[in-house]
């Protein structure tokens, strides 16, 4: 039953299903004009519509009614329509827009980032330092709160929280009964178990994953390291709570923490349960699979040069080829 | 071929004279050179016991700086060794503690901060990778040693004094 409609994003057409979010066909074009998301996390149902970074104009609704939308929509919870066109980074509105929804999520954020242990995975960094300004014009006290322990593995970071609800729709969908939610309202939300309980379940550590920003960080790995100086590798076990499909990252020898595998958008494959994050964490606990491919752009592939690409010298001379081989060897096996 | 600059001067090889041959006149020449050179201005320094003025942009060895209330500043964030060209940095964080707030200006500091000053290069790039303000190269120069291990400078060597009261 299900119709193709066609729409364009940024002069960019793309036929996808209808009841398609805007966000998500734009995803299947994929590079810059994939509008940035906080919130929206394509695991999670329900989740998606909190942050507004995902605002694009819609110049043209559809074909039957060509009129453009009078606001800024959220593009990952508006559906495409036939015909409909879309403006993301071709549109200054939606750029002047998004400047000012960074400013507005960095009001209460605390600048920690040299202490905060998702610096250099954090999604909010990223998003500022793409779209946002460099000054702050806010003059009052940002919130601030205590460090809270949730359970025995997380730790809570309220003064960093975004309130992006990523974390709230996770539990909800791990468990049956509502063990962790937002309290208060307005400037005085928070995100919190009830009466400080830890959530007890295997697959509460993936909040760990699933937070944009420092809120939620994993106690075994705090400040052991900063990212950008382990190894990410590819690992894999037979778990059978979970896929069992991680990301270790090393510093030297050691394992010092386990991840899920997150895809270019920062969005997990599959969840993974708390003996694979939290307690397997010797290399001889797992089948490796090689290491993980970093983008450039991000700072965790900073000085990391894994592929070679030597001048035509080296490529032709048989001595020097025979002097280099062992690198050589090495980019052949990544 | 013909010199595009124009000012290669050509040596024309002769055979030496008398006068040239027997080196006594040269000797005397250079001698007196010498000589006068006792009575001039000394262009070199005593360097250990003096030293030269350096600029205001000089970048000797590096200190990690205290706060006005005499806290550690270096938050062990790890952007100069990230910064840092010749890898010379090295560092552990550490949390800090209840009753360690007048020692660490934040939550977390470095317990171990080591700088191989073999490696360091002197560009400045930590200087100004730093969001803390916590390392400056406005020390000395770097002095010899023997071992290579003595170049590895902990923080015993690099954290400023602290405050006297």
């Amino acid at each position: 039953m299900s119709e193709r409609v066609k729409v364009t994003i940024d002069g960019i057409s793309v036929e996808v299903e209808q009841g398609t979010t805007i966000l998500n066909a734009a995803r299947l074009i994929g590079g810059e004009i994939v509008p940035p998301a906080m919130c929206y996390y394509s695991k999670l149902e329900g989740s998606g519509g909190k942050c507004r970074t995902c605002l694009v104009k819609v110049s043209k609704g559809s074909e039957k009614d060509p009129r453009p939308m009078p606001k800024l929509v959220a593009s990952c919870r508006t559906t495409v329509m036939e015909g409909m066109e879309v403006q993301n980074i071709t549109s200054p509105e939606v750029k002047e827009a998004r400047k000012g929804v960074v400013e507005l999520l960095l009001i209460n954020h605390p600048l920690d980032c040299p202490v905060c242990d998702q610096a250099g995975e954090c999604h909010l960094q990223d998003l500022s330092y793409e779209h946002g300004s460099a000054a702050t014009r806010y003059e009052f006290d940002r919130r601030s709160f205590e460090r809270r322990d949730i359970g025995d593995k997380i730790q809570l970071h309220m003064t960093r929280c975004i309130l992006c609800y990523r974390c709230v729709y996770v539990a909800d969908q791990i468990t049956d009964r509502r063990e962790h939610g937002v309290l208060g309202r307005g400037d005085a939300a928070e995100i919190s178990t009830y009466i400080e309980k830890a959530i007890e379940n295997d697959f509460s550590g993936n909040v760990i994953d699933v937070c944009p920003v420092g809120a939620l960080t994993d106690r075994t790995f705090r400040f052991k390291n900063r990212v950008w100086f382990t190894k990410p590798v590819d690992a894999h076990c037979n778990c059978d709570k979970c896929s069992g499909k991680v990301t270790l990252w090393y510093k030297g020898e050691d394992v010092i923490r386990v991840t899920a595998r997150k895809d270019e958008y920062g969005e997990v494959e599959s969840f993974i349960c708390n003996d694979c994050r939290f307690e397997k964490k010797k290399t001889s606990d797992w089948v490796i699979e090689g290491p993980r491919k970093i983008s450039k752009h991000s700072v965790i592939s900073a000085n990391h040069y894994e592929q070679l690409a030597p001048p035509p010298v080296i490529r032709k001379n048989p001595a020097l080829k025979e002097a280099n081989k062992e690198q050589f060897e090495r980019v052949i096996r990544y | 071929m013909e010199s595009l600059s124009n000012r290669k001067k050509v040596l024309e090889q002769k055979p030496m004279t008398f006068g040239e041959k027997i080196y006594l006149p040269s000797i005397a020449k250079g001698l007196a050179i010498t000589f006068k050179h006792i009575f001039k201005k000394r262009e070199t320094i005593f360097y250990p016991e003096q030293e030269r003025p350096v600029s205001e942009n000089w970048r000797g060895l590096h200190s990690l700086k205290r706060d006005e209330q005499g806290r550690e500043r270096c938050t062990a964030c790890g952007l100069c060794a990230l910064a840092c060209p010749a890898e010379a940095i090295t560092m552990t964080a550490a949390e800090r503690k209840k009753g360690e707030e007048g020692l660490y200006r934040e939550e977390k500091y470095a317990a171990v901060y080591e700088i191989n000053m073999l490696r360091c290069i002197f560009c400045g790039l930590c200087e100004e990778a730093c969001p803390k303000e916590a390392i400056y190269l406005d020390g000395p120069f770097l002095e010899a040693d023997y071992l290579r291990k003595d170049f590895i400078f902990g923080k015993d060597k690099l954290v400023e004094e602290p405050l006297k009261s």
